[in-house]
């Protein structure tokens, strides 16, 4: 008996896991070997002599070269990503709501974490501290951001949503965008209110802006280092904790099961005993909590950030959660990764490969244009629905 | 308890007697005349102003003659508010936000409303129409290869300001035109991933005018294009109504003013021509069948309703009208840059036909007016307040705090979105119908999938109509 949990348990940690790394490597590969290939069929081309021209190398070899920095920005983004699409596809896999208010509560958690650690700053806490101790802050910095945003969801799910629950779609979606407006302008008018400006800067402590460096490529123009910043492992590894932990929890305990019964189908649920209003208000504290979670590591990894930084970050993985399959919790993670690797590909080539004319300015908009063909040509994402799904 | 009742039974009955017979004609017109007088001998005063356009309000709700009640709003429209509004030109200002928003909102009625689609990328199509002018109508087809911000020796204006009579009707055109485009690959799309999708079209029509400044130049970026051309006013016209105009106003009417006034009223057509086609529509068998589809899309389907087809021309219509005044926008500012077609411009629109009273057309006029007086008057006005505050030396009496203190980015203006994130959130959980709900509102926003929704607290919101 005990085995038998013991290798459910394994099995629920391990899988992820795997997922993970298979994921990473096989996008990864798709879309190394694909701007390769681009390259190879460019050669000769207009492109690829502008590039001589200004760089002194061709079109393969600058791909070739940028290939490894540009997968590991990519990993890091990605895991941002799935971070966050994690509670957009948690949310729409128990009501089928989409929650357009998560990409403020991924900013309420990186701005509850950055102002603690600028707290500390103020009191001198952050001065000349070893690694243990800057780690620990951190993890601190990143404990509260979830809760403080797991609460804020909770909070607006019963003032804005609960009400709303026997309403069609589209009225707790408008109420969602209020919602959204209402707290860009609250951490605004909070923020301002203390210094005078709403953004914020998370200082610098610890060995997080170190480069760990990996080896560099030597060029006739100059050898390209590949490193990868402490920040970023860090990025990683939460990020990787973080979603083993979710599916852990939501395939591996009871709780769990009470989630997936409800997001299966609420009113048998509840008539088993399952107290609906409690797993909704649940999966939104710990979809915020996982969103607050992503909000301390995006200001970790970016710096600086603003009421309105969830934005974009949020719209992004809500498209990767609907690129994976929104309401699976693997599609979410396929999702954000692969949204990752598509963005800062195409932030590194596409200048490069458009001879200037498109830079990565429109990378941005990648995102969109993904989210349109995905659900155009397969609604479900990748993975398929395999949680909640009704027309 | 009983008080209060009969309190309320007296009330209704005297308002019921004053809003019949020949009390109605007089009370109208004597408030009309009150807030035009108010407004005319103070022109700052907000207090004047909210009660001059608050009686156009008494305007639609008094039974009185269809006759007299039209003649009384043309009256306000044509005579009493330009004449106040040369007076304070920002009331003009106000006057013409709210019939530009009132266009784009009865626009997106059609779209919302009517058909019952959610699109939060409404300011996309007037984007395209207000760069479609934008583009026509500066020297920018000379500036192709131009970096933007530098002025070559060989620009110059390609075509005539009065082409701009036939780009409002080429902006409706194109507006349509990327309605279609737009819609046809997403209108099979559920509800909300519609509207997402839209979001995100609306984001990338704003990024690209942020980035088209090259390979070709395009939008000039960031910077925007500007000068754009206006329509040239004929002499002669303006002399003959100066002759009637500035005894009226008591001192010369400016050409600037001139061609305020001239923007106001092309505004109020557009007005006029939206109110009467979305009128026409909705009774029409198009309008029914968005009725259909709204109520329920399965049903529509089962009853032969062409799905796609009539979803397209819900798109088209709302995009062609923002399309036309797109046009007319880029014209009276002379300038358009990416910034003004934001998401929150978007959402912006949206609040007004929520406030309103999705489907309803007074409705959205009354949420235009609203939102934008809200918006241009009572949050700019407390921000003068506090401003002032701040400059003296007063101190809050009992917590001792100096207002000279307070922080400069509390600063109500500043705060729109979350003037209209409160008014999405009240508005939907209180009183998803709207301030005027429409006459047929059982609408989607109503009741769709009831068994799909259970309640759990019992507390199933079906509306207030």
């Amino acid at each position: 008996m005990l085995r038998r949990f013991g290798s459910v348990y394994l099995r629920e940690l391990l899988r992820p896991l795997g997922q993970m790394i298979v994921f990473v490597l096989g996008s990864g590969f798709v879309l190394s070997a694909v701007m390769v290939v681009l390259a190879l069929l460019m050669r000769g081309s207009a492109a690829d002599k502008a590039l001589l021209a200004r760089n002194g190398t061709d079109l393969l070899t600058f791909t070739l070269s940028n290939l490894p920095q540009v997968l590991i920005d990519s990993v890091t983004l990605g895991f941002v990503y799935a971070a966050i699409a994690l509670g957009y596809s948690m949310v729409y896999g128990v009501l089928e709501f989409i929650n357009f208010a998560h990409s403020e509560i991924f900013a309420t958690g990186a701005f509850i974490g950055v102002e603690f650690l600028i707290i500390l700053e103020g009191a001198g806490r952050l001065d000349g501290i070893g690694n243990l101790l800057a780690y620990t802050w951190l993890v601190v910095a990143i404990i509260l951001g979830m809760l403080g945003a797991g609460l804020l969801a909770t909070g607006v799910e019963r003032i804005a949503y609960r009400p709303l629950r026997g309403a069609p779609r589209l009225v707790p979606l408008i109420s969602a965008i209020g919602v959204s407006f209402f707290l860009q302008d609250a951490i605004r008018m909070i923020e301002s209110l203390t210094t005078g400006q709403f953004h914020r800067i998370i200082p610098t402590f610890g060995n997080f802006d170190q480069r760990i460096m990996l080896g560099n490529i030597p060029l006739s123009s100059g050898p390209i280092l590949i490193g990868i910043q402490v920040k970023s492992v860090i990025v990683i590894v939460a990020a990787m904790l973080m979603l083993i932990g979710l599916n852990f929890l939501v395939n591996a305990t009871k709780v769990g099961k009470a989630i997936r019964a409800v997001a299966a189908d609420r009113p048998t649920a509840s008539l088993m005993g399952i107290n609906v209003n409690r797993i909704i208000s649940l999966t939104f504290l710990v979809g915020g909590a996982l969103g607050g979670a992503a909000g301390v590591l995006y200001a970790l990894k970016f710096t600086r950030i603003d009421p309105f930084v969830g934005f974009f970050p949020g719209l992004k993985a809500f498209t990767a959660a609907v690129l994976g399959g929104i309401g699976n919790l693997t599609g979410a993670l396929l999702g954000g990764v692969v949204l990752g690797m598509l963005e800062n590909f195409a932030g590194a080539y596409l200048s490069a490969f458009t001879m200037g004319a498109a830079g990565a300015e429109y990378k941005d908009i990648l995102a969109f244009a993904i989210l349109i063909l995905v659900l155009i040509f397969r609604p479900s994402g990748l993975l398929g629905e395999q949680v909640g799904q009704k027309a | 308890m009983m008080i209060q009742t009969r309190l309320q039974r007296t009330t209704r009955a005297l308002i019921q007697r004053l809003s019949q017979g020949r009390v109605a004609y007089i009370l109208a017109i004597a408030y009309i005349a009150l807030g035009t007088l108010l407004v005319y001998l103070s022109p700052r005063s907000l207090i004047a102003f909210l009660i001059f356009v608050s009686s156009a309000l008494l305007i639609y709700y008094v039974r009185i003659g269809k006759v007299a009640k039209l003649s009384l709003a043309i009256l306000m429209a044509v005579v009493l508010l330009p004449i106040v509004g040369v007076r304070n030109i920002f009331y003009l200002e106000v006057a013409f936000q709210i019939s530009v928003f009132a266009a784009l909102a009865l626009g997106l009625n059609i779209v919302v409303g009517f058909a019952g689609l959610l699109d939060l990328g409404y300011v996309a199509f007037y984007a395209v129409g207000a760069y479609l002018w934008a583009f026509f109508g500066s020297q920018q087809p000379t500036l192709l290869h131009a970096i933007p911000g530098t002025a070559p020796p060989g620009a110059h204006f390609v075509m005539s300001g009065n082409m701009f009579y036939l780009f409002v009707i080429l902006g409706l055109a194109v507006g349509a035109l990327t309605g279609i485009v737009l819609g046809l690959p997403v209108l099979r799309l559920r509800g909300d991933y519609l509207a997402i999708v839209t979001l995100g079209f609306g984001e990338v029509i704003r990024v690209l005018a942020n980035n088209l400044d090259k390979p070709l130049n395009l939008t000039n970026g960031p910077q925007g294009i500007t000068p754009i051309q206006r329509p040239t006013l004929p002499a002669p016209l303006l002399d003959a109504i100066r002759v009637v105009l500035d005894p009226l106003v008591g001192r010369r009417v400016t050409d600037a003013q001139f061609y305020n006034l001239f923007f106001y009223f092309a505004a109020l057509v557009v007005v006029v021509i939206v109110i009467t086609v979305a009128r026409r529509l909705d009774d029409s068998k198009i309008g029914r069948a968005w009725t259909a589809i709204r109520e329920d899309e399965v049903a529509a389907i089962a009853m032969g309703v062409p799905l796609v087809r009539m979803k397209l021309y819900a798109f088209a219509a709302g995009a062609s009208f923002a399309g036309a005044m797109g046009v007319l926008f880029a014209a009276s500012r002379t300038f358009v840059s990416p910034e003004s077609f934001s998401f929150m411009q978007s959402i912006g629109v949206l609040s007004m036909v929520i406030l309103g009273g999705i489907g309803s057309i007074p409705g959205v006029i009354v949420g235009a007016a609203v939102v934008i007086i809200l918006n241009l008057q009572v949050l700019q006005g407390l921000s003068l307040f506090l401003s002032e505050l701040r400059q003296s030396d007063a101190v809050i009496p009992i917590i001792n705090f100096a207002w000279k203190d307070l922080s400069n980015q509390l600063d109500p203006a500043k705060y729109q979105r979350m003037l209209f994130g409160i008014i999405l959130i009240v508005m939907m959980i209180y009183r998803p119908a709207g301030l005027i709900p429409a006459a047929r509102r059982k609408n989607e926003l109503m009741k769709e999938d009831a068994a799909e929704a259970l309640d759990e607290n019992g507390q199933v919101n079906d509306g207030t109509a």
